[in-house]
């Protein structure tokens, strides 16, 4: 606290701050808020609180089946996608981070090559193979390519990991007749659970909250995950704000707990994780 | 020895065979084959019906060259880059320096600036579709406060692409920041120590001797800037779809709404292959220039 004092320009980083923190948390604020308005309320008083609380928008969204339906689909997509990526990327990192043979390092480069375009430049020709695989119109269709593209960066994020176990650990095993596939589900898996946790969260987020995919994927409503959904909803209800507002929160808020409660591999992974590139 | 080393070798390459062909497979049938089959793909005039047989060259790209959307799109590009790194990026490294002090609040800011971040794209552009709202929106109640009418930022070709660029600076310089913080945190404090007792204070310490250990972070910061913008997509499409008269188009928009939603495979896939060869030519040079380093 002295060192701050002793800072002539205090007021200046208060005000900067303070700036700061109401350019965020208006937009915010205000879409929570908005949801508990009437249409009319929102129009004179946008800023402030609800005169009347209509808890009527949230619980209406709350109780519809529309709104469990897109969360269910957003959850069933994440979660394969990140059991998914988790399985096949923790084995094929194990693979670089301790057995080296003919052409290992090209196979390892030639996985890294997916860090150099996103998913959007092949859209057209991933959706002709989706169709060619039968796959449209399915959890997988969307699942599939999502691990395919976020493989490049969770191999070479746990490949580092395994790496900086300690390697007396492998030596002793292999001394002790342990197989590799046996090192690496007893020993490598149990030691990793902190780097599983990040890349499983990252992998998560983008699932949870991916655009292009699913819409490129994706006929039948019925299917759709939460992002697709809400365009549909804005769609229907184009100037009634104070419901399109309910169900912004409502579709943001798990997203938003999820961020309280694994806030810690949230700005680890997408930060520290992302460092090496 | 002989059998221990025998058992060790199998067990090394049942190990490979057993673990990397997943990966490898995924990777190579929904990652690398669409990459390749773009530039194919780009060759022909194709519906996506059947197989493609109407060869027609690098016709594709001529027209994707020749329309004007697509030059639009270009340089919007451009401008997030612009503006990623005229505002968003001295404004995340001001709050960083900031808040990578200890002080009461500290860690809730930083929390606050970062939410934005793990938001949906989808999420983010529609509340800013609400605050940009003519009518009902909170810019529209600020200028009523005036007695002013509001104006209809997204509805008009002027201004739509600079309400855009607010909310890109809204989502994104919280990442940065963290960027920042993390690395002011791992940096080494004996330095700075070392500094202050020398007599640097305040503004000088910060400006010679934590910014230029920060350059690293900084050339990070900048690269994620430039390919997340290259990517920019999600944000647009609840704001703007590009509109109106394509004047708020990025790449990938573009490529969205004129190859993928009227099926031109052909045409689309020469849009994907020259953001590749964007992404590709950038990634390789910068890293070579700039971050030889790590």
């Amino acid at each position: 606290m002295s060192r701050i004092r002793l800072d002539g320009n205090l007021a200046f980083r208060t005000l900067f701050l303070l700036a700061a923190a109401i350019f965020v948390a208006t937009p915010l604020l205000a879409t929570v808020l908005g949801g508990f308005k009437t249409l009319g309320e929102l129009r004179t008083n946008p800023f402030g609180l609800p005169h009347d609380w209509q808890w009527q928008n949230y619980t209406d969204i709350l109780l519809s089946a529309r709104y469990w339906t897109l969360l269910g689909n957003s959850l069933a997509i994440a979660l394969l996608t990140v059991a998914l990526t988790l399985i096949t990327a923790s084995m094929a990192a194990f693979v670089f981070a301790h057995l080296r043979f003919f052409g290992s390092d090209m196979l390892f480069a030639y996985i890294t090559t997916g860090l150099l375009f996103p998913a959007a430049t092949a859209i057209l020709p991933l959706f002709i193979k989706v169709r060619d695989l039968g796959l449209l119109d399915s959890y997988f269709g969307i699942v599939l390519p999502q691990v395919a593209f976020g493989l490049a960066m969770s191999i070479l994020l746990l490949r580092r990991f395994f790496r900086d176990l300690p390697p007396e650990l492998l030596e002793a095993a292999v001394v002790d007749g342990c197989s590799y596939i046996g090192f690496f589900g007893h020993i490598t898996l149990p030691l990793s659970r902190p780097i599983l946790a990040t890349v499983g969260t990252i992998v998560f987020v983008h699932s949870w909250n991916a655009y292009l995919v699913p819409l490129v994927m994706l006929n039948n409503d019925r299917l759709y995950p939460w992002p697709l959904g809400i365009m549909v909803y804005q769609g229907e209800y184009s100037s009634e704000w104070h419901l399109i507002l309910a169900f912004i929160t409502l579709t943001i808020l798990p997203t938003v707990l999820l961020f309280v409660f694994a806030q810690k591999h949230i700005v680890a992974g997408l930060t520290a994780g992302a460092v090496k590139g | 020895m002989r059998t221990a080393s025998r058992g060790r070798d199998t067990s090394k390459w049942a190990a490979i065979l057993l673990f990397l062909p997943p990966a490898l497979l995924l990777f190579s049938i929904f990652v690398v084959l669409p990459a390749g089959e773009a530039g194919w793909y780009s060759a022909f005039n194709w519906n996506g019906f059947g197989r493609p047989t109407r060869w027609i060259g690098f016709d594709n790209y001529r027209f994707v060259f020749d329309n004007r959307a697509f030059g639009t799109a270009i340089a919007n590009n451009l401008l997030v880059i612009v503006v990623s790194l005229v505002v968003q990026l001295p404004l995340a490294l001001t709050l960083a320096l900031i808040l990578a002090e200890r002080f009461r609040g500290a860690v809730a800011l930083r929390m606050l600036f970062f939410l934005p971040y793990i938001l949906a794209e989808i999420a983010t552009g529609m509340i800013f579709s609400f605050v940009y709202d003519g009518n009902y929106g909170l810019l529209a109640a600020i200028y009523g406060w005036f007695g002013a009418e509001a104006p209809h930022l997204l509805a008009s070709p002027a201004t739509a692409m600079p309400a855009i660029l607010v909310v890109i600076v809204w989502k994104y310089f919280g990442f940065h920041m963290m960027l920042f913080i993390a690395a002011l945190q791992g940096m080494d404090r004996g330095v700075v120590e070392a500094a202050r007792i020398d007599g640097a204070t305040g503004w000088q310490l910060q400006r010679h001797v934590v910014i230029p250990l920060l350059h690293p972070t900084i050339r990070l910061s900048v690269f994620f800037a430039v390919v997340g913008s290259l990517q920019l997509f999600d944000l647009v499409m609840p704001l703007t779809r590009g509109g109106p008269a394509d004047s708020s188009h990025t790449i990938v928009s573009f490529l969205y709404t004129f190859g993928v939603m009227r099926m031109r495979v052909g045409f689309g896939s020469a849009v994907g292959v020259i953001l590749f060869v964007i992404c590709a030519t950038f990634a390789f040079t910068y890293k070579r220039w700039f971050m030889r380093d790590e």
